[in-house]
C-alpha cells in the first residue's frame, strides 16, 4: 500500500500536528520506509486467528460505582500553561 | 563504595560501616565531576537527596529501616515525581512538574530508598540509541563514541560508569534490556502487569513495563521485591502474590532446560556476539543445564507487527499533550487548532512524530483492518510460538542485540535502527519476561546474554542469571571511565 502525500497530511490533521510542505515530502519517504517494512505482515497466513489486544488475555477489571477522587482541580490545573479562575484558557473559540 | 553491588551497599548500611549521607554524598560528588561528560542525567536531586539520605540514618537508628533504606537509586525521567521535573526527554514536557508520584516511585520512597536523579532517556522513550532526547545524546561509558542503548540510555550508562549503584528502566520493545547488554550492566523487564505502571508516563500500553537496571541479578531481585505488586491505580497490573525474588538466587540449575531459538543466531548476528552467548550457554552446561534447538516461526515478524501496534498505542497516549492543560505550548496561537497544531509541532522531536503519523495513518478509515486488526492476529501468533517453546524447555537462551553497541551517529536512517530489536521486541509482544546479563566483550564494548522465561518466571530468570554471575565475572568489570573519574 503505497503512501500519498495526502495521507500524510490527513493524519497530521488528524493528530493535530502542523506538517510545512518540506517536512511532508520527508515524512512520505520515511514513513513509506516504515510501511514497506510493516507490509511484510501481509505474507502471513492469520485466517481463524483472533486478534491478540492485551499479552495476558485478560479483560478491564471493574470495581463499585463509587466516588474514590476528591477535587484536586487546583493541583492539577498548576502545571497547566494558562488559567484563570479554575478555567483553562485558549484562543477564543466562539465569536 | 561505587565498585560495590547495591546488595553489598545495603548490607553495608545494615551493619552501620557506611551511612547512608556518606554514600549519597559520595555518589552526588561522582554525577558532579563527570556526569556532563556522558550526560546521563537530565535533573540531579542533590538536596532532596541528603534530606532522604538523613531520614533514612535516623530510620536506621531507630531500627525502622527496611533492607534497602538509604540506598540511593536514579530514575529514567519517565516516572512521575511530585516535586521533581518529569521531562519524559521532551521538551514537550521541559517545564513539567507532575502533580503525584508514580506507584514505583512511591514504593521505592516507601522502601527507604534515595532518589540521586532523572536519568537522560529517548524522547518518550521512543529510541533504541538515546539519540532522540530533547537533552541530547548519552555517550557510553565503555567507549565515548559509542551509543549507550536506549531508550534507558542514561539509566544504563549511568549504573555503568559507578553514578548510581541501580536505576529503575522501562522498557516497551527492549528498552531496558538493550542498553544493559550495550552497557555491561543487568537489566529485567518484568512480565506485563507485573509492575504497576501508574504514573509511568504511556508511551505503548499494552507493552510497556518498568524494571530495575543494576550490576547484578541479586541487585536486580532486591528491587523487584519492592517495585511488584496490584495496584488498584493500574487497571493491567495483575492482582497476584509477589514471591521473595532473593529467596530463590541459589536454587541449583541442574536439570535446567535451556532452550536457543534458531531465529536467534542466523543472519545479522555479529560472530563476535555470537561466540560470547554460546560460551555463555556452556557455562550453562557445566552447571547440569542441558541444551537444545527451538525455533520460534514468526520472529521474523516481530518487528513489523510492532511498528503497527506500539505506534497505534502511542498516537493515541500522546493525544493528550494538547498544549492546554500541561506542558508545552507555542507562542501567540491564532486560534485552537493553530494552538494544538503548533504546540505539538515544537513539542515533539521527528521521531515522536514519525510514529505519531504511523500510528494515525494504520489506525483511519480504510486502514485499520489490514494494518492494526493483521498486526494483533500475528501478535497472537508470536505469543503461540513462546508459550510452545516452553512446553519443552525452561527457559530460552539468546543475544540481547545482533551487535555491541554501535557508534554514535551511526544510524540515520530509522528503519536501521528499528531493526537493531529483533531479539527483544517479540518479547513484549508477548508479554513474557526478559533479563539481559553481562557475558563479554567485542572490541571493548559489552555483550549482553538474554535469558526469556514465561509469564510471571521472573524468579526463575534471577535464578537463572545468578547462577551464571557466580561463575562469571563478567558483571563485575567496569569500564576504565569509572575508575578514571573516581
Amino acid at each position: 500500500m503505497a503512501l500519498e502525500d495526502s495521507h500524510v497530511r490527513r493524519a497530521a490533521h488528524l493528530a493535530r500536528i502542523a506538517v510545512s510542505d518540506d517536512q511532508a515530502s520527508g515524512f512520505v519517504e520515511d514513513l513509506s520506509r516504515i510501511l514497506d517494512m510493516v507490509d511484510q505482515l501481509q505474507g502471513v497466513n492469520t485466517d481463524g486467528v483472533a486478534p491478540l489486544a492485551h499479552p495476558l488475555d485478560a479483560t478491564q477489571r471493574l470495581r463499585a460505582d463509587e466516588v474514590t477522587e476528591t477535587n484536586q482541580r487546583d493541583t492539577f490545573q498548576r502545571c497547566a500553561p494558562a488559567v484563570e479562575n479554575g478555567l483553562y484558557l485558549v484562543p477564543r473559540v466562539v465569536e | 563504595m561505587h565498585d560495590k553491588t547495591l546488595t553489598q551497599l545495603a548490607k553495608a548500611l545494615g551493619s552501620g560501616e557506611l551511612s547512608s549521607r556518606e554514600l549519597t554524598e559520595h555518589y552526588l560528588q561522582r554525577i558532579q565531576q563527570s556526569g556532563a561528560i556522558l550526560n546521563s542525567f537530565i535533573t540531579v536531586t542533590a538536596d532532596q537527596a541528603l534530606e532522604r539520605a538523613d531520614a533514612a540514618d535516623q530510620a536506621r537508628a531507630k531500627g525502622t529501616a527496611s533492607l534497602l533504606t538509604g540506598v540511593p537509586l536514579a530514575l529514567k525521567d519517565i516516572f512521575c515525581t511530585q516535586g521533581i521535573k518529569t521531562s519524559c526527554g521532551s521538551r514537550m514536557l521541559d517545564n513539567f512538574d507532575a502533580p503525584y508520584d508514580a506507584t514505583v516511585v512511591e514504593k521505592l520512597k516507601t522502601a527507604g530508598t534515595v532518589t540521586l536523579g532523572k536519568t537522560n532517556m529517548d524522547e518518550f522513550a521512543m529510541g533504541s540509541s538515546n539519540e532522540n532526547s530533547y537533552y541530547g545524546p548519552v555517550k557510553n561509558p565503555w567507549d565515548l563514541t559509542a551509543v549507550p542503548g536506549g531508550s534507558s540510555g542514561g539509566s544504563a550508562a549511568a549504573v555503568a560508569a559507578g553514578l548510581t549503584p541501580a536505576a529503575l528502566g522501562t522498557d516497551t520493545g527492549g528498552s531496558i534490556r538493550q542498553p544493559a547488554a550495550f552497557c555491561g550492566i543487568t537489566g529485567l523487564k518484568p512480565t506485563y502487569g507485573r509492575v504497576s505502571r501508574y504514573g509511568m508516563i504511556a508511551y505503548a500500553s499494552s507493552l510497556d513495563q518498568a524494571g530495575p537496571m543494576a550490576r547484578s541479578a541479586e541487585d536486580c531481585a532486591h528491587l523487584l521485591n519492592v517495585m511488584a505488586g496490584h495496584d488498584v491505580r493500574d487497571s493491567t497490573c495483575v492482582a497476584r502474590g509477589v514471591p521473595d525474588y532473593a529467596e530463590t538466587l541459589n536454587a541449583p540449575l541442574s536439570g535446567l532446560k535451556i532452550g536457543l531459538p534458531i531465529e536467534y543466531f542466523g543472519e545479522g548476528l555479529d560472530p563476535e556476539v555470537e561466540k560470547a552467548v554460546r560460551e555463555a550457554v556452556s557455562v550453562y552446561e557445566s552447571l547440569g543445564a542441558t541444551v537444545r534447538d527451538v525455533s520460534l516461526p514468526h520472529t521474523h515478524y516481530a518487528i513489523p507487527a510492532y511498528y503497527v501496534i506500539a505506534p497505534a498505542e502511542a498516537s493515541s497516549n500522546l493525544s493528550r499533550f494538547d498544549g492546554v492543560r500541561f506542558g508545552y505550548r507555542c507562542d501567540d496561537p491564532s486560534d485552537l487548532i493553530d494552538l494544538y497544531k503548533r504546540s505539538r509541532a515544537e513539542g515533539f522531536g521527528d521521531e515522536v512524530q514519525r510514529r505519531i503519523l504511523i500510528g494515525t495513518h494504520t489506525l483511519s478509515e480504510g486502514f485499520f483492518d489490514a494494518y492494526y486488526t493483521k498486526a494483533q492476529k500475528v501478535r497472537r501468533l508470536i505469543r503461540q510460538d513462546f508459550l510452545d517453546a516452553f512446553e519443552d524447555v525452561d527457559v530460552l537462551m539468546g543475544p540481547a542485540s545482533p551487535t555491541p553497541a554501535f557508534d554514535l551517529g551511526a544510524k540515520k536512517d530509522p528503519v536501521s535502527m528499528y531493526l537493531q530489536d529483533i531479539y527483544t521486541i517479540a518479547v513484549n509482544l508477548a508479554g513474557i519476561p526478559g533479563i539481559s546479563v553481562p557475558a563479554g566483550f567485542a572490541g571493548g564494548r559489552p555483550i549482553g546474554l538474554q535469558i526469556l522465561g514465561t509469564h510471571f518466571a521472573e524468579a526463575q530468570l534471577l535464578n537463572v542469571a545468578h547462577q551464571f554471575q557466580q561463575t562469571t565475572d563478567w558483571h563485575l568489570q567496569r569500564p576504565d571511565f569509572a575508575e578514571e573519574s573516581a
